[in-house]
């Protein structure tokens, strides 16, 4: 395995020291070659490469966030490749983020909707001109449309108003309702668990969210008195 | 019945208007107040200094830009933006715009670019650098973008750009992509075009550098892209680093045959 990988480097540096060469016999090689898929492990190296030369760390942001996980190396690879994750391939990567969801300590999954409204609405923290005592966002409306009073809204991801109602939840605490809240929970904590290539954030799971805040957030959805479901 | 019919017709047609308007407030307005700052772009001011940088004797060597190379030889510069960035052989780099101005200002002016890259976006040197692309961006206002791709150099920035399009990281799992890779989609009211593809005419790349209404203040390529990374909660990009070049060729190929509205209007 070692030395596999050592050899596919080997070959990508072979390969780019090709390419590299001076101006006059670079425009002699043909670029229909360099433009075929034999090329891909090329273009990940030079891509590495730009990404290591280029990003430096800013403020609250090094550059270690790019140092991303398993989930979304496997997602960006197959967005490169313009075809979604093979089946089995994303039910592990669902299977490895569900994994990772705290489920709330007091088992109290429902926190203030108006709260969660509040959240909802701030798209703030974590950029490199944000400062550490930024109040973090949920981003909800960017992407969302939740409290239908709220014109301003994205279309990135589904309506989710009355999303409890629809849902048939009358009842919080009501066993009836238990699934779905707890599902509710889990794909705020961390969306990738129950779809591989989500475009939403993983709120709790990436600390974006504390506890806390989830449950405010699952109270927009859920509470029938919340906003969202009137 | 007539009467009936009508009256039905009218009331169809008053709630048609009703609702028109209600989403005209919503979204339309925004495009009204944009098309009424249209009739004075303030980009106007930045072309017009830019053209004077462009002339005017500046720097240690007290030159002027006039025998810059923008990739049509030494002086051309009409129809040099729609097909930039390219690959340079003196420099041995794949250049947009804002990067071969910074290889120009060194050369024939004798400033540092390593220190005009480095200062922040609208101080010192910077100011006249976005002001120059503004104005050089204006030469080819109307032409369709037509960016070379028979250099192995151009070549490999397309699919290091698309790569990084691609690319999913920092704390929200954002990349470019996460907004920009769906069609007909917003952030709040905000449309999104969708830059896996071609977007069409002045739209994306076709569209920078713009002014921009909600801060007063004009942009390149450069710290556009720069405030996409930062929205996305990603670590900052040098200017003209290889990701910013190799984003804007991505862009610019992908939007081959578009025409160019820069210096746009932007919110």
């Amino acid at each position: 395995m070692n030395q596999r990988n050592y050899f596919s480097v080997l070959a990508a540096v072979g390969a780019a020291l090709v390419m590299a060469l001076p101006p006059v016999q670079a425009q002699q090689s043909k670029p229909t070659a360099v433009a075929s898929s034999g090329n891909d492990e090329v273009f990940d190296f030079f891509y590495r490469e730009a990404v290591k030369s280029s990003f430096r760390s800013q403020g609250i942001v090094k550059v270690s966030v790019l140092d991303t996980d398993e989930t979304n190396r496997a997602c960006s690879a197959a967005d490169v490749a313009g075809k979604p994750l093979d089946k089995k391939r994303a039910k592990e990567i669902e299977a490895m983020n569900l994994k990772t969801i705290k489920w709330p300590s007091d088992g109290k999954f429902v926190g203030d909707w108006k709260e969660g409204e509040k959240l909802a609405q701030s798209g703030r923290g974590l950029t490199y001109s944000d400062d550490a005592k930024t109040p973090n966002g949920g981003n909800c409306y960017n992407c969302h449309q939740l409290d239908k009073k709220e014109i301003s809204f994205g279309t990135i991801g589904p309506s989710l108003y009355n999303y409890g109602k629809q849902r048939g939840i009358s009842d919080v605490n009501s066993p009836a309702s238990k699934a779905m809240i707890e599902y509710t929970w889990g794909k705020i904590w961390n969306s990738k668990a129950y779809n591989a290539c989500s475009n939403m954030p993983r709120a709790g799971h990436m600390g974006i969210m504390t506890e806390a805040q989830v449950r405010h957030l699952v109270a927009l959805l859920v509470d029938p008195k919340s906003a969202v479901n009137q | 019945m007539r009467t009936t019919s009508f009256i039905s017709l009218l009331t169809v047609g008053c709630l048609t208007t009703t609702v028109a308007f209600a989403q005209k407030t919503a979204v339309q307005s925004i495009e009204d107040y944009r098309a009424m700052l249209a009739d004075g772009n303030p980009s106007e001011l930045f072309e017009a200094k830019g053209e004077d940088l462009w002339k005017q004797k500046r720097g240690p060597k007290n030159a002027s830009l006039e025998a810059c190379d923008l990739g049509k030889g030494p002086g051309v510069y009409k129809g040099a933006f729609v097909e930039l960035p390219r690959y340079f052989a003196d420099t041995g780099r794949v250049q947009d715009m804002e990067s071969r101005l910074l290889t120009c200002m060194q050369n024939l002016q004798g400033f540092n670019a390593d220190e005009i890259a480095k200062t922040g976006f609208g101080k010192g040197e910077q100011v006249n650098v976005t002001a120059l692309a503004t104005w050089l961006s204006a030469e080819s206002k109307g032409m369709k973008f037509n960016l070379s791709q028979a250099h192995p150099q151009e070549k490999i920035a397309y699919e290091v750009g698309k790569r990084l399009f691609f690319q999913r990281g920092g704390p929200h799992d954002f990349s470019c992509a996460s907004c920009h890779g769906q069609d007909n989609t917003r952030i709040r009211l905000q449309d999104l075009p969708n830059l896996t593809k071609n977007p069409g005419d002045g739209i994306g790349f076709a569209a920078w550098p713009a002014y921009r209404v909600s801060n007063g203040q004009m942009w390149g390529m450069q710290q556009r892209l720069n405030d996409c990374y930062r929205q996305q909660r990603f670590p900052y990009p040098g200017f003209g680093s290889d990701v910013t070049i190799a984003m804007g060729v991505y862009l610019g190929v992908n939007s081959a045959g578009a025409k160019s509205i820069a210096p746009a209007l932007k919110r």
